[in-house]
């Protein structure tokens, strides 16, 4: 009886484990109701705004040519993304970082020069011009985001000190505002826990006047003025004016509206939060200029939608993107704007979008379209990663600036020679 | 044949049932990926598994020679030389005084295990967010607030390098329970009789009793605990990583080997040629340290 009892359960189990193994090859597409045309799928990284993903769920419902499904996907979507690539079951259509280089050149997204084409000068040209390679554009400009410098101005008038214009300013505002706020321990600035190293980037290499990579593919940063502005970022640590360590990140304002810190360097997303907390005791600033060739400098980037080359239905994954992107503008602003905060990728729409239009975000958005610089499609992972290494030497273990960016300057070389010669 | 083939009370068969499935997925996700990454170490493979161009040795030259992969070994030495001595007297200790205990043995034992159950990224969190933010409310700062000292920025201090102490106290928080359980295991079986021909002899209780009789025949224990540690602390991700990793990137002190290739090579640069001839150089190191290991303390070697 206990044998058969336990053979029984056996086969039981069995059972009910096929099933769900049947049952798990269904097409359980998460959203209700039955377009027609092939199925599609596609993909996004997790956005950190309520409301989103349903957002972009209804604008896929609301697409008639094919059936497509939202897949929503939390983690490292980057790294998620690009093994996905190398597989027939990634996404058709999906947003991307990008794409890099190595991506477009080793042919795993689509050429969409065309679906673009005919709003081409209505997109934000700086955040256009890394999606073309070779004359072709290879992703869609969703939104443009963009960092920016916070600060409290009731904090600095309290210290008498001005917002910063300049490189030195700041230092000096920031270890001033630190003296002013022992007590309370509130420190001057707030770069990321890390000191700056990840959240500025090149940043200060295009506040001295500089660039990562020049237009015509040349290594950007072989100049003095390069070591002299970095020098200046380590002085902001070795002041111990920068806060360190705080629960949340430098794309977080929790810091800055907590109190922890008078000023902190964010992005544009974090606005309506600080507005929230702050109300207008809050200013928006670039990130200041260094020395006599430099200019302030404000990073702009934009996810952009880029279909699959490994994709089943190429060509009518590509009119969806251009659908969703190029043609429905309503959902761009909706998009950008409802959820969030963003600036749409059309400059018409950023034009028209009340939201933009007052304060600190008009002021924002005259920084962007004045100042904007986005990270060139030659910066690629190898020598971004390379110079961050050394950023961060610079800054926490005040490394000499100058032979850490003769490393750095020919490590680049190296990878503009590779990326050349195929 | 057949009844040959299924021996005595289709005992083959009943081997391949069980095992089979196990095998096949052994060598589907284990074996062929360990082969198509060495074959694959060898050729040019950007964004692609299929390799493209025969490079011969260079990208083992290339990880050789980069700095940064070098000094990623470097910080796994240093992670060693903190933790496997740590774990090891920590795990020692405390089974020591749960075998001591005469009341409530199984609930201490319990509570030092405890921790075994908690994930790597669960209890890195706690420990980043709770116990060591930089900031004034942080537990840590907290306590030496009281005392007046200034707050420290645990994670982000290189200059003493605090970051040392959160990344060693989470994984010995993590790990000592476990092998608290197996020294248990080594002491339990240690005969009494010993204990008592050692106090006939006039061996003082405590530390001579321990120095001349538990701590030698503990010695296979030992070899086991010392050898799983090392490749443990070799294969260390999950605390480095959620510990010091943000959105942009990640700092290029404290990155282990596994952290570098996944950033560099595996990552969004995706050079998985490069990438291969990294994860090859690493699993040869582990296999001679380990081999080294072994062959030093005598592993397998017939108890004397």
């Amino acid at each position: 009886m206990t044998d058969f009892g336990r053979r029984r359960l056996l086969a039981a189990g069995g059972g009910i484990a096929l099933t769900g193994a049947l049952a798990s090859c269904g097409s359980n597409t998460g959203r209700g109701g039955g377009a027609s045309g092939p199925a599609l799928s596609q993909w996004y990284h997790q956005y950190g705004e309520p409301g989103t993903e349903q957002a972009v769920k209804r604008y896929a419902d609301a697409y008639d040519k094919a059936d497509v499904t939202v897949q929503w996907r939390p983690g490292d979507y980057d790294r998620q993304t690009a093994a996905a690539l190398l597989t027939d079951s990634g996404p058709d259509v999906f947003e991307v970082n990008g794409p890099t280089l190595d991506q477009i050149r080793g042919g795993q997204v689509v050429d969409l020069t065309d679906q673009v084409a005919p709003a081409k000068d209505d997109f934000n040209q700086a955040v256009l011009a890394p999606k073309i390679w070779q004359d072709k554009i290879w992703a869609v400009p969703q939104v443009v985001d963009m960092q920016l410098l916070y600060y409290r101005k009731s904090m600095l008038e309290d210290a008498g000190v001005q917002p910063p214009r300049t490189l030195e300013e700041l230092v000096d505002a920031a270890r001033e505002l630190t003296a002013k706020g022992r007590k309370d321990k509130v420190k001057g600035l707030f770069l990321g826990n890390d000191g700056g190293a990840g959240a500025l980037g090149g940043t200060p290499l295009y506040a001295a006047g500089l660039s990562v990579v020049t237009e015509d593919g040349k290594v950007g940063f072989d100049d003095p003025a390069a070591a002299r502005t970095l020098g200046k970022i380590h002085e902001l640590y070795a002041d111990k004016s920068l806060l360190l360590g705080a629960p949340a990140d430098w794309s977080d304002p929790a810091a800055f509206t907590q109190g922890l810190t008078a000023m902190q360097w964010s992005g544009l997303w974090a606005l309506p939060q600080v507005k929230k907390a702050l109300g207008d005791d809050f200013g928006v600033l670039p990130f200041p200029a260094d020395g006599p060739g430099g200019k302030v400098a404000v990073p702009v980037g934009a996810y952009g939608s880029a279909v699959s080359a490994r994709g089943k239905h190429k060509k009518e994954a590509a009119e969806f993107a251009k659908w969703l992107w190029v043609d429905r503008t309503d959902y761009q602003r909706d998009f950008a704007l409802s959820y969030g905060f963003h600036i749409p990728a059309r400059i018409s729409l950023a034009k028209k979008a009340k939201e933009l239009r007052s304060g600190a975000a008009a002021d924002a958005v005259a920084y962007a379209t004045d100042h904007g610089y986005a990270e060139p499609l030659l910066w690629t992972t190898a020598s971004k990663t390379a110079y961050q290494d050394a950023l961060s030497r610079i800054i926490k273990n005040g490394a000499n600036p100058e032979s850490e960016l003769t490393a750095v300057v020919r490590k680049t070389g190296t990878e503009l020679d590779r990326v050349r010669k195929k | 044949m057949i009844r040959t083939l299924l021996g005595a009370q289709n005992r083959n068969l009943w081997f391949w049932v069980f095992v089979g499935p196990f095998a096949v997925g052994l060598a589907l996700f284990t074996y062929v990926p360990l082969l198509w990454s060495v074959w694959l170490s060898f050729f040019d493979a950007h964004n692609t598994v299929t390799p493209t161009r025969f490079v011969g040795l260079d990208n083992y030259l290339a990880m050789l020679g980069d700095g940064a992969f070098l000094s990623s070994l470097g910080t796994f030495l240093l992670f060693s030389a903190f933790i496997v001595p740590a774990t090891y007297v920590l795990s020692l200790g405390l089974a020591l005084m749960v075998n001591r205990v005469r009341i409530a043995q199984a609930f201490f034992r319990s509570v030092f295990f405890l921790p075994t159950a908690c994930s790597y990224v669960v209890a890195s969190l706690v420990w980043k967010l709770s116990i060591f933010n930089g900031v004034r409310f942080g537990l840590a700062n907290t306590v030496l607030g009281w005392f007046g000292a200034d707050q420290t920025a645990w994670l982000s201090s290189t200059d003493p390098p605090w970051y040392w102490l959160v990344i060693v106290t989470v994984r010995l928080w993590l790990q000592a329970g476990f092998y608290m359980i197996l020294f248990l295991a080594g002491l339990q079986r240690i005969s009494p009789r010993l204990y008592e021909a050692a106090a006939v002899d006039g061996a003082k209780p405590g530390w001579q009793t321990f120095r001349h009789i538990t701590f030698p025949q503990l010695r296979a224990t030992s070899v086991a605990v010392v050898l799983l540690l090392v490749i443990n602390a070799f294969q260390a991700f999950d605390e480095f990583y959620n510990l010091l990793s943000d959105s942009r990137g990640y700092p290029p002190y404290a990155r282990p080997p596994l952290v570098y290739l996944y950033y560099i090579a595996l990552g969004s640069e995706q050079n998985l040629g490069l990438g291969s001839a990294g994860a090859v150089i690493l699993a040869l190191i582990i296999a001679v340290a380990t081999i080294v290991q072994a062959r030093w303390f005598g592993l397998g070697r017939k108890e004397d």
